[in-house]
């Protein structure tokens, strides 16, 4: 488990933003960067590596990457839905929408499809509250979400991953 | 239609590009201050403009500025608050990603001034695709020799760096971002010290939120004096309000301070009425973490005042009959929406963000959560309302940081408000499972607008 040379180099730039020593500041960042390039999850190994890059304790990466909530601890299907349900979107129909997916996917909250496609996890305000509802699938927001917009997702992702094998 | 000092130029055609970003007046500010001004007679400008941080806590932006400790020889950093995360508010987002230029200028003037000469903007990681658009502007701002070495001639220094979070509320609070930006779990530190004594890497540091940095730059441009006469009062300038929940237009508008709130809610201009003609039930006007007022509240204040968007107007009445202006995340419910089932996403909310650290929020929040899911779901007692109102009590003040604050004012003010509609459901355990409460002597004091 190593990370290419691009990477490597992504690693370098990350760190000569911060004053000499302070090379810790980068553990956010370079483990946003492993959980990309390790399968979408931060395994223990992945957690060592990262601590050997940055030369600091196991300890002090794993303390992080229980801490925020976007490190999976656990591997996660290739398209990870984060549904938002907090006051905003749930004015505007988030519960319905949740369990919409819930239904279509045959899945609960927390869990991933058997084809390994599709993860469902819900989310606490991601800031998009006037676009409500909304889910996080990668990079990106997927807002003002009806039951139709999550069929043409679904399909979307479906497609993509065909094309990909 | 009130004045635009930061969004004026949002919606021009390739705004987000230097050279039109360039071409419509911009780094102005930079040249000015750079060329004309010392670091103090900057600080002095935005002292006398009355800005107030809009993160939330509005605190002067002049004076946490003029509290920065300067010793020989240690370096001083400024740090922007991207973290954008109270619920309702979503402002942030949309000045960065339409306007992001605005936002390194206003950097780039703040560093002169402070004397950082390595800035640091900290962004909710949910927001992954803005610091490819924020990068893209610091590369230009660098090409065009706004950033860089020898700024301008000057011998001042500058070079901003984007770092991503990843997924913390608590971020937000400034000692826990700074931990966070150290690369640690981010736990709020006790002050003092405060960051301008002891921030980052122990250095003197100053964190201000994303629009307050972008309002230095119209600051600079027109004199604190004449940034004053814009707005009322103490509310200085304008305000940028994210509008969200049951409105006809939500999204972001900037306001000049001087309309009310009922305009704001009901004119075209802004959120443009309540859909489907249903009647306001309440509102949170500053974000989640600020009181909810039902709506004859809302409008007029205890003593008949009309309400309006500014910082006085809004917490005329204290907690008591009012409310906060708070980071501006505006949150309308219509007549068919629960109290308790929204204050409850709130508990939830707060439970998944506590930190950890201090006992009254970690454990209090999950009983809230608790408690107002029992209520919500029919199987609440009595007694739960009065358990409730003891354990924000309990939290409020009891906490490092102001999490727990917040935590405790949307349930405090949901009881002194909604209490009917609490006591409804537990006396109601099945009907309240298959219907909401509705209005009740709060209706909306104003009549449908035929045309809604």
């Amino acid at each position: 488990m190593v990370f290419t040379e691009d990477k490597l180099k992504k690693v370098q730039e990350i760190i000569a933003r911060y004053p000499d020593g302070k090379q810790k500041s980068a553990l956010i960042p370079v483990l946003h960067l492993a959980q990309e390039e390790f399968g979408g999850w931060l395994s223990a190994e992945a957690m060592d590596y990262v601590a050997s890059l940055l030369s600091i304790e196991p300890i002090e990466v794993y303390e992080v990457a229980t801490f925020y909530s976007m490190y999976n601890l656990k591997p996660v299907g290739r398209y990870l839905f984060e549904v938002c349900q907090t006051g905003p979107c749930m004015l505007n129909g988030s519960d319905q929408i949740i369990d919409y997916i819930k239904e279509k996917l045959g899945i609960g909250v927390g869990e991933t499809t058997s084809d390994g496609l599709f993860t469902l996890k819900t989310v606490e305000c991601l800031g998009a509250c006037g676009y409500a509802p909304m889910m996080q699938l990668g990079k990106h927001f997927r807002e003002h979400l009806t039951r139709e917009k999550v069929d043409q997702i679904i399909e979307e992702c479906r497609s993509r991953a065909t094309s990909m094998n | 239609m009130g004045r635009k000092l930061l969004l004026e130029k949002a919606h021009v055609e390739g705004i987000r590009t230097y050279d039109v970003y360039r071409r419509e007046g911009g780094y102005a500010s930079v040249e000015k201050a750079l060329k004309n001004m010392s670091p103090d007679q900057v600080t002095e400008e935005v002292k006398k403009s009355g800005l107030r941080g809009r993160g939330g806590a509005g605190f002067p932006t002049g004076m946490k500025w003029s509290f920065l400790a300067k010793p020989e020889g240690v370096p001083r950093y400024l740090v922007c608050n991207a973290d954008e995360s109270e619920p309702g508010t979503f402002k942030d987002r949309y000045l960065m990603e339409f306007i992001p230029h605005l936002l390194i200028e206003g950097l780039i003037v703040a560093s002169y001034a402070l004397g950082s000469s390595r800035t640091y903007i900290y962004i909710r990681g949910e927001y992954a695709w803005i610091p490819d658009i924020l990068e893209q502007a610091i590369a230009e701002a660098n090409a065009n020799g706004w950033l860089g070495k020898n700024i301008l001639g000057t011998g001042f220094d500058c070079q901003i760096y984007v770092q991503r979070g990843a997924g913390a509320y608590i971020c937000g609070e400034e000692t826990a971002l700074i931990e966070s930006l150290e690369g640690k779990r981010g736990n709020p530190r006790i002050k003092p010290p405060f960051p301008a004594v002891k921030g980052l890497w122990d250095c003197p540091t100053v964190v201000n939120n994303v629009e307050t940095l972008a309002a230095v730059v119209p600051i600079i441009n027109l004199g604190g004096e004449e940034y004053v006469k814009i707005g009322v009062g103490k509310s200085t300038g304008t305000k940028l309000i994210s509008a969200c929940g049951n409105i006809n237009k939500p999204g972001v508008y900037e306001i000049d301070m001087t309309i009310s709130v009922e305009e704001f809610i009901y004119s075209d201009e802004y959120c443009g009425g309540v859909p489907n003609g249903k009647k306001l039930k309440a509102c949170i006007p500053g974000g989640s973490s600020v009181p909810i007022l039902p709506a004859n509240l809302l409008f007029k204040t205890a003593k008949g005042d009309t309400r309006m968007m500014n910082y006085e107007s809004l917490s005329d009445g204290g907690f008591a009959t009012g409310t906060m202006m708070g980071s501006g995340g505006f949150i309308v419910l219509d007549e068919d929406q629960c109290v308790v089932r929204h204050t409850l996403t709130l508990a939830r909310f707060y439970r998944h963000e506590s930190c950890g650290q201090c006992s009254p929020c970690r454990e209090g929040t999950g009983w809230m959560e608790k408690i107002l899911k029992n209520i919500e779901y029919g199987k609440g007692k009595m007694s739960d309302i009065d358990l409730l109102w003891d354990i924000q009590r309990k939290i409020e003040g009891n906490t490092i940081c102001p999490l727990g604050d917040a935590a405790a004012w949307p349930v405090a003010a949901a009881i002194r408000h909604f209490r009917d509609e609490f006591e409804w459901h537990v006396l109601n355990p099945v009907e309240s499972q298959q219907r909401n409460f509705g209005l009740a002597h709060y209706a909306d004091p104003r009549p449908v607008p035929a045309t809604a």
